[in-house]
């Protein structure tokens, strides 16, 4: 009988897992004895796209790094399509469907943006040193390799990258660095994707076609965390928003809702609560 | 920027052949100048041809390391040592005075690579988390260590379960015979005993144009190991030009990135160290191997610095590059300085050069500055650490990215610049 009821539990926590691929719970990190993230709850709904809000240093950058496990957390637990992924390392975060993008770009400077695209798929035969080694594998990886270049190159046709494809990363301007990080992370085709201010920096009809992108993605059951701060996208796009603010979540809730509330408007003019 | 795979394949190959061609046609001037005969001629480019060649396989190794994955290896010289060791050890006979297991030649080379191989594998899992400079501390702290090892006493003669065995300590060790030999003699470790079918027919074919045999027995090793660094390209060409070659860059540039990218950094590192290490114990048993003996002075941390210089010349990151650096390097820079003494002692007809740096600058108040030419040159192989550093200083300054660094070679298994739409139409056209 109780395992029957443990099943039904466990059938529910499926469904909730499904509903809310990613759950953070409690989660916190100290450095030194200043709490830069302290006690954040929240779950995200498949095929939203939240926003994540609040002003400089409030713990926006580290609760990233802490789900994607870039920095491990001092407390609480991630779980993501109800897995346990609290003390995992990025790469396995990653594999599973869960890829971020960095708010200081992180291109790699001296590779060209093709090989920083074709870098990040998943399951690349020619990873395996033993099979880049031996003859045999070789008419497999080239497939695979042709195959990823198709994909690489309408990525890039997306962002806009395509006539940068044979430049180096690092001579990129700002604006499209943050595109090719984007570009990067949709090579992988992941189920989530953590985008920490995607859109510094790139030209307004871009962050239009980018917007768009994301919505349909979104439609297509792909699911968004972004932190943003160019608040007309947050406002319109965004549903959720949460907004933190000294390490703590201070609220959650739809534009109307946070636009109105007196602890968010405190929070980004600079008032105590 | 036009970018044809093809093409600069074929480019490459003539780069280095040409290099090749014009360094020794540079030396046939300078054996010419210093009046040597043909056999003295043939000999000299010989020992160029063998030392570029030995330098352009420990400097591919070293290329995978730090020009594709940014590892930081700077005991190159321990790995060559280990390799080298190990093969000796393994083939040493068992009633030598230094002892050794007896077995035969293939199986200490293969002992060799893996021994060096598996110490690169053992000193990478504590040191993956460290970055460039540390990393660079414990490589050359292991590498001296392996050295040491090599000299100490303990070890002149050791036993494992009952098996005696030995180092040699500071007397070095004995290697077995190069099987070059065995090519040309019927038996290699007597050379009296006669020639097989092939070495009197060799042999007497450059008889007629004055080469002595040692000279065909040592340009026959030279063209082996020639042909070693081919095999060394392609090993490091298929690493390197690949999707993994791809994930070793992106750890150089930024290993966070690539973690977050879904790659396990930890295990691609690991095996670079694993593959490189074994590389440069195979480097290092092909070059001491041509000598029958070796000792534990040779490889001092300078040769690692050398082999970085000679990276660094060429362009860190390109195979052809390495090979270039590692040939441009053991002739001009290393043996360069030696042969430049020899020409101008030659040319200028210096008696003796003088005993001390004083009785080598007091000339020169008299406008005499003959004794301290003559000094300098006698020295000439301190002096070449001196040039050495100058090279570097004006490399760095002026062409950081080496001789052929600033190319791109695409980490890929194929042409990844170009559309391959556009591509199938211009191979319809063509």
């Amino acid at each position: 009988m109780s395992s029957s009821k443990t099943k039904k539990k466990q059938s529910r926590k499926k469904k909730s897992a499904k509903k809310y691929p990613l759950k953070v719970e409690k989660i916190g990190k100290k450095f030194g004895g200043l709490s830069a993230v302290d006690n954040v709850s929240f779950s995200i709904e498949k095929g939203s796209i939240t926003g994540l809000i609040g002003p400089n240093g409030a713990g926006k950058s580290t609760t990233f790094d802490l789900i994607t496990g870039i920095t491990s957390s001092d407390t609480g637990s991630v779980k993501f399509n109800g897995e346990d992924i609290t003390g995992k390392r990025p790469y396995q975060i990653a594999n599973i469907g869960l890829v971020r993008t960095f708010q200081i770009t992180r291109e790699l400077k001296e590779m060209t943006v093709m090989e920083n695209v074709m870098l990040a798929p998943k399951n690349q035969i020619g990873q395996q040193l033993s099979s880049v080694l031996l003859s045999r594998g070789r008419r497999k990886i080239e497939n695979q390799e042709a195959e990823l270049l198709e994909k690489a190159w309408e990525t890039l046709d997306t962002f806009h990258l395509d006539k940068l494809a044979n430049e180096y990363a690092g001579n990129l301007s700002g604006g499209q660095r943050k595109l090719l990080e984007m570009a990067r992370v949709m090579m992988m085709d992941p189920s989530m994707m953590l985008l920490d201010e995607p859109m510094a920096g790139v030209n307004p009809t871009l962050k239009k076609q980018i917007i768009t992108l994301i919505k349909k993605l979104s439609k297509d059951g792909y699911t968004f965390l972004l932190v943003e701060h160019d608040m007309d996208v947050v406002m319109n796009h965004c549903n959720p928003i949460i907004v933190m603010h000294n390490g703590g979540v201070i609220l959650e809730g739809t534009a109307s809702e946070i636009s109105t509330n007196e602890r968010v408007i405190d929070a980004y003019l600079g008032g105590s609560e | 920027m036009k970018f044809n795979r093809e093409m600069f394949l074929k480019n490459d190959f003539r780069i280095v052949v040409s290099t090749f061609v014009g360094i020794s046609f540079l030396f046939i001037i300078v054996a010419m100048i210093l009046g040597l005969d043909f056999n003295g001629t043939v000999n000299t480019i010989q020992r160029i041809m063998f030392l570029s060649a030995v330098y352009a396989m420990v400097v591919l190794a070293l290329n995978l390391q730090w020009g594709y994955a940014g590892i930081f290896n700077i005991g190159v010289a321990g790995f060559m040592l280990s390799g080298v060791y190990t093969m000796a050890i393994i083939t040493g006979d068992p009633n030598g005075l230094i002892p050794g297991l007896g077995l035969p030649l293939p199986i200490g080379i293969i002992g060799g690579v893996l021994m060096a191989s598996l110490l690169g594998l053992l000193i990478s899992i504590p040191t993956l988390k460290l970055k460039a400079d540390y990393l660079a501390i414990v490589t050359i702290g292991f590498a001296e260590i392996i050295r040491y090892t090599a000299n100490a006493l303990t070890f002149k003669t050791f036993s494992i379960a009952g098996v005696e065995m030995g180092t040699g300590a500071g007397r070095g060790i004995h290697l077995p015979m190069n099987p070059i030999r065995g090519l040309y003699y019927t038996d290699p470790s007597n050379l009296g005993l006669g020639k097989t079918v092939f070495g009197e027919y060799v042999f007497g074919f450059f008889e007629i144009v004055q080469v002595q045999s040692s000279v065909v027995v040592s340009w026959t090793y030279a063209i082996v190991l020639i042909f070693v660094v081919g095999l060394f390209y392609l090993v490091i060409y298929r690493i390197g030009n690949s999707p993994f070659g791809r994930v070793l860059k992106a750890i150089r540039e930024d290993e966070v990135v690539a973690n977050a990218l879904g790659k396990n950094t930890d295990i691609y590192k690991m095996k670079v160290f694993a593959i490189g290490c074994g590389l440069m114990g195979l480097a290092g048993i092909l070059w001491q191997g041509s000598y029958g003996y070796t000792n534990p002075t040779t490889f001092q941390p300078i040769l690692t610095f050398y082999i970085f210089i000679a990276l660094i010349i060429g362009g860190s990151g390109s195979n052809t590059g390495s090979i270039m650096g590692g040939v441009v390097f053991a002739s001009l820079l290393f043996e360069g300085p030696n042969f430049v003494r020899r020409v101008i002692m030659h040319v200028f007809k210096f008696d003796k050069a003088p005993n001390s740096i004083i009785e080598a600058v007091i000339p020169i108040s008299s406008l005499d500055l003959g004794p301290f030419v003559a000094y300098s040159l006698a020295n000439i192989s301190s002096l070449r650490v001196v040039f050495l550093g100058l090279v570097l200083i004006y490399i760095i300054q002026n062409r950081p990215e080496g001789l052929l660094g600033d190319r791109k070679e695409l980490a890929a298994s194929i042409d990844i610049s170009r559309r391959p739409v556009i591509e199938t139409k211009e191979r319809k056209d063509a």
